[in-house]
């Protein structure tokens, strides 16, 4: 029986010739990563090991992104035990306040991980590489300890969905919409336990900033990673940020998946997700008018530089409502360099925004942007739960930098095509 | 082994962060977790919990973050295991991790409410609602798993092996 995309890496990993779905298996780790919530837990467990060596300090990545600059003393005190640990390891991809960028950004910028690779991290958008394709999903501070002690990780081996995509977006459509719609399709579950294959000549339309945007909420439909066939724009990526070697692995064309879609990109529209679930999205022609409080671009999901530059595109001569809170976060110090030299910060600014240091902050409720009861904020991030950014009586809507900048002109969520000139 | 106590039930998708807030998590302790334990969707929770209880939800429970704070939290908060109809993977991965027991059973998710007395049987998988009379078969884990779950973890595994 042939195999998927996801299935190859595993068995190549595995050191197996062949896999099947629901098959337990040991696969060998090209990459570990943690951030400043989840390593402290995993040195703890580390300290229960035989070993007191790490596996492969080059091999390990750990990012001090959630709660830096530390927000408060305990966070504080996190990051002085990862950064002592780091040190003490001599952990080679160790990343603190002025190297650090968001984990998921960082990682393929700093060229950390390639296709063919296969990678855990404690957290749970470390599915983002997918879009690089390699193989990589989150799990939890054990099983990154284990990761770290042996350099391996027990995998039970997914079945997949496969993502047919077709045609080219409309302006003002992205990657983000794209996933948005796939996870109203299927559901918050709809991938469970699966891998979500990417294919179809729809892709050649979707930068790589779109796919890793993509890959990224694989974790919101459920799935244990997202995954995209290596082409032109994937080599040139790796060939811009990494110097390790990368291995193409495609699918079989007899590989079985659980299920088919196929989306025409061409057909979508830019999507937004209500609270407090990813799956509750609308096309953005079905939203009635929502006054907003706070509105957050950036997060490992949406803070890359065609992000800004798509938020800039919509700001540029224009203001934000009165009585708005509009948050910036680059997610890495180069996009923030970037940024400035392109002068996309000037445009926020004078927009009236504010620009943050690369952070996970607001997203999950930490820090730089928390809601009130009763308030609402469009935001570029992956989770739209309870409480999630604030207040349990606080609302999220999810939705793309472009629409996130428009509804920061306009002070409700809007399409930048509603904007007047 | 066996587990016995009160049910304290839940719907769909109960997220890790209403498990556990993001704003407890510059914490890594325990006792400090469990006291947040489930606030933002059931904030009394931590005062009607008694050691032992049962945990009951509907589909995809423990989704969202990949925090390992969030089985700590129901396990130290004194939960001796969760049913559901289905975890999310992050959450199931860790849950046996760190020997928190969780059984995936649709049917006793059904037939379950809230304040009913149950009663599991570990090595049978058996899940007895002794206000109701009625019982279940949960579903048996993988034989890789149970050694997980005899060694009380992935660490002694791990280290065992």
């Amino acid at each position: 029986m042939g195999m998927t995309m996801t299935q190859k890496i595993l068995a190549a990993h595995a050191g197996l010739p062949s896999v099947e779905a629901g098959q337990l298996i040991e696969a060998d780790l090209d990459l570990v990563l943690g951030n400043d919530v989840t390593t402290p837990v995993a040195i703890h467990e580390m300290e229960k090991f035989k070993t007191d060596k790490v596996f492969d300090k080059d091999k390990i990545a750990m990012v001090l992104d959630h709660f830096t600059p530390n927000k408060d003393i305990k966070s504080a005190e996190h990051c002085k035990c990862v950064r002592e640990y780091a040190d003490a390891q001599e952990i080679t991809n160790f990343f603190d306040v002025g190297e650090m960028g968001i984990e998921h950004a960082l990682l393929p910028e700093k060229g950390l991980i390639v296709a063919g690779e296969t990678c855990i991290g404690a957290d749970s958008h470390t599915c983002t590489y997918g879009a690089l394709g390699a193989f990589s999903t989150g799990v939890g501070s054990t099983d990154m300890a284990a990761g770290m002690a042996t350099g391996k990780a027990w995998f039970k081996v997914p079945s997949a969905i496969q993502f047919v995509l077709t045609g080219k977006p409309k302006k003002w459509v992205s990657g983000k919409d794209v996933i948005l719609h796939i996870i109203g399709l299927i559901g918050v579950d709809g991938a469970l336990y699966k891998s979500m294959e990417f294919v179809g000549d729809g892709i050649a339309n979707l930068s790589m900033d779109d796919r890793f945007t993509m890959a990224n909420m694989a974790i919101e439909a459920g799935a244990k990673n997202g995954i995209f066939p290596v082409d032109d724009k994937t080599i040139a990526y790796m060939k811009e940020h990494s110097k390790k070697e990368y291995k193409v692995y495609e699918a079989d064309e007899d590989a079985v998946y659980d299920e088919v879609y196929t989306i025409d990109l061409s057909a979508l529209e830019p999507t937004v997700a209500f609270p407090h679930l990813p799956e509750n999205t609308k096309p953005i022609s079905q939203v009635p008018d929502i006054a907003i409080d706070q509105v957050v671009i950036g997060s490992c999901t949406n803070g890359r530089i065609e992000d800004l530059r798509i938020a800039a595109e919509v700001l540029k001569g224009r203001h934000c409502a009165k009585g708005l809170r509009v948050i910036v976060i680059p997610a890495t110090q180069a996009i923030y360099l970037q940024a400035m030299e392109e002068g996309l910060l000037k445009i926020f600014v004078e927009a009236g925004a504010v620009v943050s240091t690369p952070t996970c902050g607001p997203c999950l409720g930490g820090h730089m942007g928390i809601l009130a009861a009763g308030e609402k904020a469009v935001a570029t991030t992956n989770r739209n739960f309870v409480g999630r950014m604030g207040h349990v009586d606080s609302e999220i809507y999810l939705a793309s930098p472009a629409v996130a900048a428009a509804s920061a002109v306009t002070g409700k969520i809007s399409c930048p095509c509603q904007l007047e000139n | 082994m066996k587990a016995h106590g009160t049910v304290h039930k839940y719907g769909d998708n109960v997220d890790t962060d209403v498990i556990i807030p993001a704003r407890y998590l510059n914490s890594s302790d325990p006792a400090e977790l469990a006291k947040n334990c489930m606030e933002d969707i059931d904030k009394d929770f931590v005062k009607r919990v008694k050691p032992g209880d049962i945990m009951v939800a509907n589909k995809n429970f423990g989704c969202g973050s990949s925090r390992e704070h969030a089985p700590i939290a129901i396990k130290a908060s004194g939960i001796s295991c969760v049913i559901a109809e289905t975890f999310a993977r992050i959450f199931y991965r860790n849950a046996i991790n760190i020997g928190l027991p969780i059984i995936e059973c649709p049917e006793a998710a059904k037939g379950i409410d809230a304040g009913d007395e149950v009663e599991i049987d570990f090595d049978s998988g058996m899940i007895y609602n002794r206000t109701k009379g009625t019982e279940f078969k949960g579903q048996a884990f993988p034989p890789f798993m149970q050694e997980i779950i005899k060694a009380e973890g992935l660490v002694n595994y791990i280290n065992n092996k």
